[in-house]
């Protein structure tokens, strides 16, 4: 009995522990954003890593997205004698909401794993504490610039994975099953408005944000982690936390945004 | 505190008193007391796992004391803001137990940090800053090379180029020769007293190097049972009749070691 309430207090601690942390963490990092003065390079680097390098995987996930949701819409919409709505059909699924979650669950797996792991190392090696002591800010030097990459970064992709996946749907509509390209692009004109195209950016700013504020944080604070974050192992495991509680979460404010925007 | 301030008495640039700390149920530190003065060498010895690294890091402000105080030139490190230990840090040199190098930043980033991050040269004057010091420290030829392409020796000494960067007036080194060979130690050493000639910087050094360490200390301290045992020069130290000194310095200084190979009774009393 007992340890059961125990158990319950010490993981409601924990958990309340985590939370302030993480409340921390993000407020100390988004206000050394703003310290002046600001430097270019460091986030010019992070986009490329973050973006550029992640371009290839999103144009390869969009296409085959675009080209999956042609051949599923399709199927559909034949049912009910609308085929002419394919292009409406996959603009609007890839612009509110494929869009931006698959790509933040991509970069996720690209970016957010390698920001956990590069972090928690430098926390390890005593790299972290090193610039402390050297009063260069750690946020300011370290962490502020991939999350400016991450609200940057996050929402070009996301554009490159609507557009690459409208394509792919295109190529399935016209190349397989015929249909009129001029109607394909005819349907998206008039059923896709702004609201639909805010909702997708809203999405993936807020998604970046979130990928890299999860992955930096763990990484930060590896060596408070109550499973204990020490050695290669504790990178692994840290970084597969990490991992895992950015997806869900891009999920979960997946739903909570969509609900507040509709 | 500061009272006398002639030569054999300078300033207190850093206090400790009754410093308590624990991780989780571990007692490391049960009352640390320690001054360390200004332009003097400090050696802290002890057995591993006592909490020599600890004290560094309380002097650095990266680990709070659960009791006790922390002064760095008067200010105790447990009260400043973040801006303010930024202020006091700015004064700190630190060489970490394993050099703590930027491992994705070739040695001539790494030692141009500190200047690029916390003063406004341009890129020339960084140049000229980096090479003088990476001269200084024999490491003109590996500029180019990464941490994990340099041997331990080299990595100490570009991790002293880089502590060394923007004349700090108290430098930190954490075991600065373990896993070195006698050779390079050595080496480590004559660069320590070089530059500390030179620059005239407060050093704290925690180390194994019993009885080497010595010819370098001002005065030596014995952390052993979470208390300083005392803090006296060199001399007076390996002549110590403290229990707790003597039988320290007998076990470093003494015999190699005893193993059951020796005849018998030879080593029966350690």
């Amino acid at each position: 009995m007992f340890l059961l309430l125990e158990k319950i207090g010490s993981g409601t601690l924990d958990f309340l522990e985590t939370s302030g942390r993480m409340g921390m963490f993000l407020m100390r990092a988004l206000t050394s954003m703003f310290q002046m003065p600001f430097k270019v390079n460091p986030v010019v680097r992070q986009v490329h890593f973050i973006g550029a390098r992640s371009a290839f995987v999103i144009l390869f996930t969009g296409l085959f997205t675009g080209m999956v949701l042609g051949l599923q819409g399709y199927y559909t919409l034949r049912k009910f004698g609308s085929e002419g709505f394919l292009g409406s059909a996959v603009a609007l699924s890839l612009i509110r909401e494929l869009g931006p979650v698959l790509t933040a669950l991509m970069v996720i797996g690209r970016a957010g794993s390698a920001i956990c792991a590069e972090v928690g190392i430098m926390r390890n090696s005593e790299q972290i504490d090193a610039l402390e002591c050297m009063a260069v800010d750690p946020f300011r030097y370290l962490i502020a610039p991939k999350l400016l990459a991450g609200i940057i970064a996050m929402p070009l992709l996301t554009a490159i994975f609507d557009v690459i996946g409208i394509l792919g749907g295109y190529l399935v509509g016209t190349g397989l099953f015929g249909i009129n390209p001029g109607a394909y692009f005819q349907g998206m004109y008039t059923s896709v408005v702004w609201a639909d195209v805010e909702m997708g950016l809203v999405k993936s700013l807020v998604f970046g944000l979130l990928m890299v504020w999860i992955a930096a944080c763990k990484g930060f604070y590896l060596h408070m982690e109550r499973s204990g974050g020490f050695g290669a192992e504790g990178v692994s495991r840290t970084t597969t936390d990490a991992v895992v509680l950015s997806s869900v979460s891009v999920l979960v404010w997946d739903y909570l945004i969509s609900a507040l925007l509709l | 505190m500061i009272s006398n301030q002639d030569d054999h008495n300078p300033p207190v640039v850093i206090e400790l008193a009754g410093v308590e700390k624990s991780f989780g149920r571990q007692k490391v530190l049960r009352g640390v007391n320690l001054q360390v003065r200004e332009g003097r060498t400090l050696v802290i010895v002890g057995a591993s796992g006592q909490g020599k690294s600890v004290i560094i890091k309380h002097m650095l402000g990266l680990v709070r004391p659960d009791r006790g105080e922390v002064k760095v030139f008067g200010r105790d490190m447990n009260r400043l803001n973040r801006k303010q230990k930024d202020e006091v840090r700015e004064n700190f040199g630190v060489l970490f137990q394993n050099a703590a190098l930027f491992d994705s930043l070739n040695v001539y980033d790494n030692v141009a940090l500190p200047l690029r991050e916390r003063t406004r040269l341009n890129e020339d004057e960084v140049r000229e800053g980096v090479m003088a010091k990476l001269g200084l420290m024999g490491l003109q030829e590996a500029i180019d090379k990464f941490p994990a392409q340099l041997s331990g020796g080299m990595r100490k000494r570009v991790g002293l180029a880089r502590a060394l960067m923007l004349q700090p007036k108290i430098v930190f080194f954490d075991e600065p020769t373990t896993g070195l060979d006698a050779h390079k130690s050595n080496e480590l050493y004559r660069l320590f007293y070089r530059t500390q000639q030179q620059l005239g910087y407060t050093a704290v050094i925690v180390s194994h190097d019993v009885p080497k360490i010595f010819k370098l200390a001002d005065e030596v301290a014995l952390l052993a049972e979470g208390q300083i045992q005392g803090c006296m020069s060199p001399e007076d130290f390996q002549l110590s009749e403290q229990p707790t000194i003597r039988a320290f310095v007998e076990e470093t200084m003494g015999h190699l070691y005893s193993s059951d190979r020796e005849e018998n009774g030879l080593y029966a009393q350690v």
